[in-house]
C-alpha cells in the first residue's frame, strides 16, 4: 500500500517535472490539464470537502443538540441553531442521573467483552484447525463457516427468540452473549484464517521436529506471530457486538438489562414529546466509547475490513 | 520463546498430551467451539425459522402446523405485499447510491492528497457508530418542525415556502429513509474500493498515459476491469445487509407512516415479536431466504472468478 502510494507520488512528481519542463500545449494538454491545479482543486478538493461535511454534519449537529439549553433548542429565530450562545450540561446529567444509564452502559460493556472473549477463543481454534491441521475437507468447513456471515440476523431473530426461551435465557445477558457469536466467529475465523495464512508454515515444522506438541506450537509459536490479527479480530468483534441492535431488541423485555442503543431508543422515547436534548445526548455518549476505542485502533480497523473482504 | 528454558520444560508426553497430538482429535476439539456454537444458534434456529412458518405458533403457546396458510394469508396482505416491493426499492436505489458515491469517494481519495490517512480515519465514523445512535439523529435531522434541512433551504435560502414533511408521507419517508442508509453505506464501499484501488499498479496507468489515454480511458480500462473482483464482493455484501436492513427503519419511522416504509424486516418483526404472532413473522423471515440464496451464490461465483483471473492454484 505504501509502495503503490509512492510510486503514485512519484509518478506525479515526475509528470509535474515534465509538464512544467518545457511540454508544449500540443504534446501534452491531457497532463497539463489534469495536473493543472486549479482543476485539482475543483475536481478533488472540493467535493472531498463536500463528502466530509455530509459524513460528519450528523455527528457535529449530536453534539450541539446536546449541549443547548432547551430556549435555544426550538427558537431559530433568535438563536444561530448552528451555535450554542450558552452551552449547558443538564442533558446530560439528566441522562447520567435521572435514567439507569449507568446500568445500560455496564450491560453492553459485560456483553461485548463476554461475546467478543467466546468469539475469538472459538475462531482461533476453528481458523487454526483449518488452515493449519489441514484434515480432509477443511476447506468446506472454512467454507461453511464463511456462509454463515452470509445469514443474517434479520432472519434468525424470530426462531432465535423461541430458541432462547426455551433455554431459560430470555431477557439476561447470557441471551446476548451466546447469540452475538453467530455472526462474529465467521467474521473473525475468516480474518484469522487469512493471519495464519502468512505465517511461514517452516516455523511449526521447526518446532515440531524439536518436540513441541499440537497445542504448544498454537500457543507458543503461532498465537504470539497473530497477535495483530487477534486485535483487529478482537476490537471488530468488541465493536459489531457494541452496535447489535435486532437480537438485543428482541431478546431483552426489562429496563436494567438493556444495551445503550436499545435502551436509548426505547426508554428516552416516551409519549409524543421527544426530549431531542436528552435523546442527542444518549446518542452522543453511546457512540463516544466506540468511536475513541476507534481512534486508538484506526489502522487495525481498516486493515481487517478490507482484509476480510480481499480474503 | 527463549530456547534454553523451553527445552528446560519438556517433560515426556503423558496419555493426555499424546491425545491431543492425535490429530482427529485435536482437529475436533479445536473445531468444537466454533461448530458448536453456529450449529446451535445459527443452524438450528435456521431450521426452526422454516418449520414456524408453517405453524401457527405464538410466543409462549404451542403452534400447530397449518401448511401454506401463513404464505397464503401473506401473498393477499397488501402491507406484506408493500413492504416487499419497498424492500426491492430501497435496496437497489440505496446500493446504486452507495456504490456511485462511494466509489467516487475512493477514486478521490485514491489521489496524492495530504492528511489521507487522517481523512480516511475520519470517514470511517458513519461505520463504526451503531447504527440506531446515528439514526436517531437522522430523526431529528427530520424532524418536522425543527429540522435543520428546512431551516437553511426555507429560512435563509428562501427556495421553498413550506417546511420539507420529511417523515409524514409515504415517499418523502422512503427517500428520508434511502439517504440515511446511504450516508451509512458510503464509508464501508469507499474504504473497502480504496484498498481494491491500492493494489492496481501504478505503472499500468504509466503505461496508459505514455500511450495518450485520457482519465476516462484510464478508468474505464483499467481501474473498473482490475477493481472488479473486489467491487463484486463488496457489493455481494452491501445488497445482502441492505435487503435485511432493520435497525434504520425500526429507529427513523418504525414502518410508518400508515405502514409504507416497512421493510421486510421490520414487518417480520412487528408480527412476530410485539405482535406475538412467532409463526406469521417466521415466514416473513423465509421468504427473504430466496433472496439471500441468490446473492449467496453471486457471491461464491465472483470468489471462484477473481480465483481465476489471478491465476492463483489454492487460496
Amino acid at each position: 500500500m505504501t509502495d503503490a502510494r509512492t510510486a503514485q507520488a512519484a509518478l506525479n512528481r515526475r509528470v509535474d517535472a515534465e509538464t512544467s519542463g518545457g511540454v508544449t500545449e500540443a504534446e501534452g494538454p491531457q497532463l497539463l490539464s489534469w495536473d493543472s491545479r486549479a482543476r485539482r482543486i475543483v475536481v478533488i478538493y472540493i467535493p472531498l470537502v463536500i463528502f466530509l461535511i455530509v459524513l460528519l454534519f450528523p455527528f457535529y449537529w449530536m453534539t450541539i443538540t446536546t449541549f443547548k439549553p432547551d430556549s435555544e433548542l426550538l427558537d431559530y429565530k433568535n438563536h444561530n441553531p448552528f451555535w450554542v450562545a450558552a452551552p449547558t450540561l443538564a442533558n446530560i446529567k439528566k441522562l447520567l442521573f435521572d435514567t439507569d444509564y449507568g446500568h445500560w452502559l455496564v450491560t453492553t460493556m459485560w456483553v461485548a467483552i463476554g461475546s467478543t472473549f467466546l468469539s475469538i477463543l472459538a475462531s482461533v481454534l476453528a481458523a487454526y484447525a483449518i488452515q493449519r491441521l489441514r484434515f480432509k475437507g477443511s476447506d468446506y468447513v472454512g467454507l461453511a463457516i464463511y456462509a454463515a456471515y452470509l445469514v443474517p440476523p434479520s432472519i434468525l431473530f424470530i426462531p432465535l427468540a423461541q430458541v432462547v426461551f426455551q433455554l431459560g435465557l430470555f431477557d439476561t445477558s447470557f441471551a446476548l452473549i451466546l447469540t452475538y457469536p453467530t455472526f462474529l466467529v465467521p467474521f473473525c475465523t475468516w480474518l484469522l484464517i487469512g493471519y495464519f495464512k502468512s505465517i511461514p508454515y517452516e516455523l511449526e515444522e521447526c518446532a515440531l521436529i524439536d518436540g513441541a506438541s499440537r497445542l504448544q506450537i498454537l500457543w507458543r509459536i503461532t498465537l504470539p506471530l497473530a497477535v495483530p490479527g487477534l486485535i483487529s479480530a478482537g476490537i471488530f468483534a468488541f465493536t459489531l457486538s457494541w452496535n447489535e441492535f435486532i437480537y438485543a431488541l428482541a431478546f431483552i423485555s426489562s429496563t436494567e438489562n438493556k444495551t445503550v442503543p436499545v435502551a436509548i431508543l426505547t426508554e428516552l422515547v416516551s409519549g409524543d414529546v421527544y426530549h431531542w436534548g436528552a435523546l442527542m445526548a444518549g446518542a452522543l455518549l453511546g457512540s463516544l466509547p466506540v468511536a475513541i476505542f476507534y481512534m486508538f485502533f484506526v489502522e487495525y480497523y481498516v486493515s481487517s475490513l478490507t482484509g476480510a473482504v480481499k480474503e | 520463546m527463549d530456547a534454553s528454558t523451553w527445552v528446560a520444560k519438556r517433560t515426556p508426553p503423558n496419555a493426555l498430551a499424546r491425545l491431543f497430538d492425535y490429530k482427529p482429535f485435536l482437529v475436533a476439539v479445536c473445531l468444537f467451539p466454533a461448530v458448536g456454537l453456529l450449529l446451535a444458534f445459527l443452524t438450528y434456529p435456521l431450521g426452526l425459522g422454516i418449520y414456524l412458518a408453517f405453524t401457527d405458533m405464538e410466543i409462549g403457546g404451542n403452534g400447530k402446523w397449518v401448511g401454506l396458510e401463513n404464505f397464503e394469508y401473506l401473498i393477499t396482505d397488501p402491507i406484506f405485499l408493500n413492504s416487499v416491493w419497498n424492500t426491492m426499492f430501497y435496496t437497489f436505489v440505496a446500493t446504486v447510491g452507495k456504490f456511485a458515491l462511494g466509489l467516487w469517494l475512493a477514486l478521490l481519495l485514491n489521489h496524492h492528497i495530504p492528511f489521507q490517512s487522517a481523512i480516511r480515519a475520519i470517514i470511517l465514523l458513519p461505520y463504526i457508530v451503531p447504527t440506531v445512535l446515528s439514526a436517531i439523529a437522522f430523526w431529528w435531522i427530520y424532524d418536522p418542525q425543527f429540522s435543520i434541512i428546512s431551516y437553511v433551504v426555507v429560512d435563509q435560502l428562501g427556495l421553498r415556502e413550506k417546511y420539507f414533511d420529511f417523515l409524514g408521507e409515504p415517499w418523502p419517508a422512503r427517500w428520508s429513509l434511502i439517504v440515511a442508509n446511504i450516508w451509512r453505506g458510503i464509508p464501508f464501499v469507499a474504504i473497502t474500493l480504496l484498498a481494491g484501488l491500492q493494489t492496481i499498479s501504478p505503472s499500468l496507468y504509466e503505461a496508459a498515459m505514455l500511450d495518450g489515454a485520457s482519465p476516462w480511458q484510464q478508468f474505464r480500462r483499467i481501474t473498473a476491469p482490475l477493481l472488479m473482483p473486489i467491487l463484486a464482493i463488496v457489493m455481494t455484501f452491501s445488497v445482502l445487509f441492505t435487503f435485511t436492513d432493520f435497525q434504520l427503519v425500526y429507529a427513523i419511522t418504525r414502518g410508518g407512516p400508515i405502514n409504507s416504509t416497512h421493510l421486510m424486516a421490520t414487518l417480520a418483526f412487528q408480527r412476530g415479536i410485539p405482535g406475538a404472532q412467532l409463526g406469521e413473522g417466521a415466514a416473513i423471515a423465509v421468504a427473504m431466504i430466496p433472496f439471500l440464496i441468490f446473492a449467496t451464490l453471486f457471491s461464491y461465483y465472483a470468489l471462484g472468478n477473481r480465483k481465476w483471473q489471478q491465476g492463483s492454484k489454492d487460496d
